[in-house]
């Protein structure tokens, strides 16, 4: 009886073993390709564009500062989410500090793949799946801007994760489960649709905070935008399918501008911010956005739709 | 020189607002205040409308009206709203408000953010008599001087 005890103990003992190594393997960081950036260089003025279109100043400048034509991406921002509490780090190009020390590919690959010099995994709170569809020009110009903002030797502060979410080679597997290169909104998009299908799911990650997630902070891509519950707690963040969002494209591209709603309200709590960084791209590109937007496939929303809020109270 | 209809209505109100007293004994200073300063988001609202509506071509641009309009706006946004903002009249304490306490612990911001809408609304004054579109891209500053101020003090929905 005791030898198959032993023996039992010992068969789990290996499985176990088996699937840690077979773990491991699969939670390996996905690198970007050495090829990708092949006989490019980034523009700083152009990376001015896709800095915005990407929203970095929303979550990596410190909390409370004034929004600024050259913020300074000291990080500090913290992030509530079911799995802990994420804090931005630094990203100016301070050598100890940021990514002052960091070749442009790295800085690449940290954006696209979500993955550290160190081939350690940055977490999905780092919208990485979205900017993975970017283009390799739009990130090295990002990059090249970057590191033309202003300098801080703020230290990044550790993320606030408990077990077992602490474990950052287990972000590899939620990499395998979960994320894409495919876009969301397949078919035969107008040029205009396609620029604003890139400006939506590759640098404004609209995704992230429009489209319900499973237990494991995976996007059911099947409810593209659809919206969700604010990870902050209160209130619901709008569906925007065409479902949930019957504003004209002018009306979209409107708000995308000044915030103000069609009732002429305003963009309120995290869409002020958004809004801040859309105000900046030239009127096409919002117009595309709202293109895009009218051909999200609609997704029924168990809330009300966002219907224009009264002014008072 | 105030004109007739004005000097009537302004008496009217005075009645009413004598006689809500009276029945009530005494006017609520926090229950007014809400009303008072939602009543001017709403006149805020209304000249707005107006330049939105020129700015997505739903209605004709029209120098005088678009001027007219942001006037109100540089006027409404220099009124003193010393009363408007009584303790006691943020969320969790009064009803009926959006107003969030951070607004009264963050005073000198707030002034800042005042002043920018302000601001605005001038530079909307001076864009709206110009050309249409002069009148869209001052809607920017505009938009984002409310957004600036309920971003950070008003409660979200």
């Amino acid at each position: 009886m005791r030898a198959v005890i032993r023996g039992l103990i010992r068969f789990v003992f290996v499985l176990a073993l088996i699937g840690a190594v077979v773990a491991w393997f699969l939670s390996a960081p996905d690198r970007l390709p050495g090829a990708a950036l092949a006989g490019l260089t980034g523009d700083a003025e152009r990376g001015a564009m896709v800095f915005a279109a990407a929203g970095c100043a929303s979550c990596h400048t410190a909390p409370q500062a004034e929004a600024t034509e050259a913020p300074v991406l000291s990080g500090g921002k913290r992030f509530v989410s079911d799995f802990g509490t994420f804090i931005a780090p630094n990203i100016t190009n301070d050598p100890a500090q940021g990514i002052g020390g960091w070749t442009d590919a790295q800085v690449v690959e940290a954006v696209m793949r979500g993955v550290s010099p160190d081939g350690a995994h940055y977490y999905p709170a780092f919208p990485y799946d979205a900017y993975a569809k970017a283009a390799a020009q739009d990130m090295l110009d990002l990059v090249a801007h970057l590191r033309s903002l202003p300098v801080s030797d703020i230290a990044s502060q550790a993320h606030e994760v408990g077990f077992p979410f602490s474990i950052r080679r287990a972000v590899g597997l939620w990499k395998l489960l979960f994320r894409s290169d495919e876009w969301v909104v397949a078919g035969d998009l107008t040029p205009e649709q396609t620029r604003g299908r890139y400006l939506a799911e590759a640098l404004g990650h609209c995704g992230e905070c429009h489209t319900p997630r499973n237990a494991l902070g995976g996007p059911e891509r099947a409810n593209w935008l659809g919206g969700a519950p604010n990870p902050s707690g209160e209130g619901r963040i709008p569906n925007i399918t065409p479902a949930g969002l019957t504003w004209s494209e002018a009306e979209i591209a409107q708000y995308l501008f000044s915030g103000l709603t069609p009732d002429f309200d305003t963009a309120g709590g995290e869409m002020a911010a958004v809004v801040r960084n859309t105000a900046q791209l030239p009127e096409a590109d919002r117009a595309a956005i709202a293109a895009y937007l009218k051909v999200v496939p609609p997704v029924a929303s168990p809330v009300a739709s966002l219907a224009p809020a009264p002014v008072s109270q | 020189m105030i004109r007739l209809r004005t000097l009537v209505l302004m008496t009217a109100a005075t009645a009413v607002v004598a006689g809500l007293a009276v029945a009530q004994g005494g006017p609520d200073p926090i229950a007014g205040a809400i009303i008072a300063r939602q009543s001017h988001m709403q006149l805020y609202q209304h000249n707005i409308a107006v330049l939105g509506g020129m700015a997505q071509g739903n209605t004709e641009y029209n120098a005088e009206a678009a001027v007219a309009a942001a006037g109100n706006l540089v006027a409404l946004s220099s009124l003193s709203q010393m009363t408007y903002w009584p303790v006691g009249s943020e969320v969790g304490v009064a009803e009926e408000t959006r107003a969030l306490p951070a607004l009264w612990t963050s005073m000198d911001d707030v002034i800042v953010k005042a002043t920018a809408l302000n601001a605005a609304a001038v530079a909307m004054q001076a864009a709206a008599g110009t050309d249409l579109a002069a009148l869209q891209g001052a809607m920017g500053a505009l938009g984002g001087a409310c957004g600036a101020c309920h971003e950070s003090y008003r409660q979200p929905d």
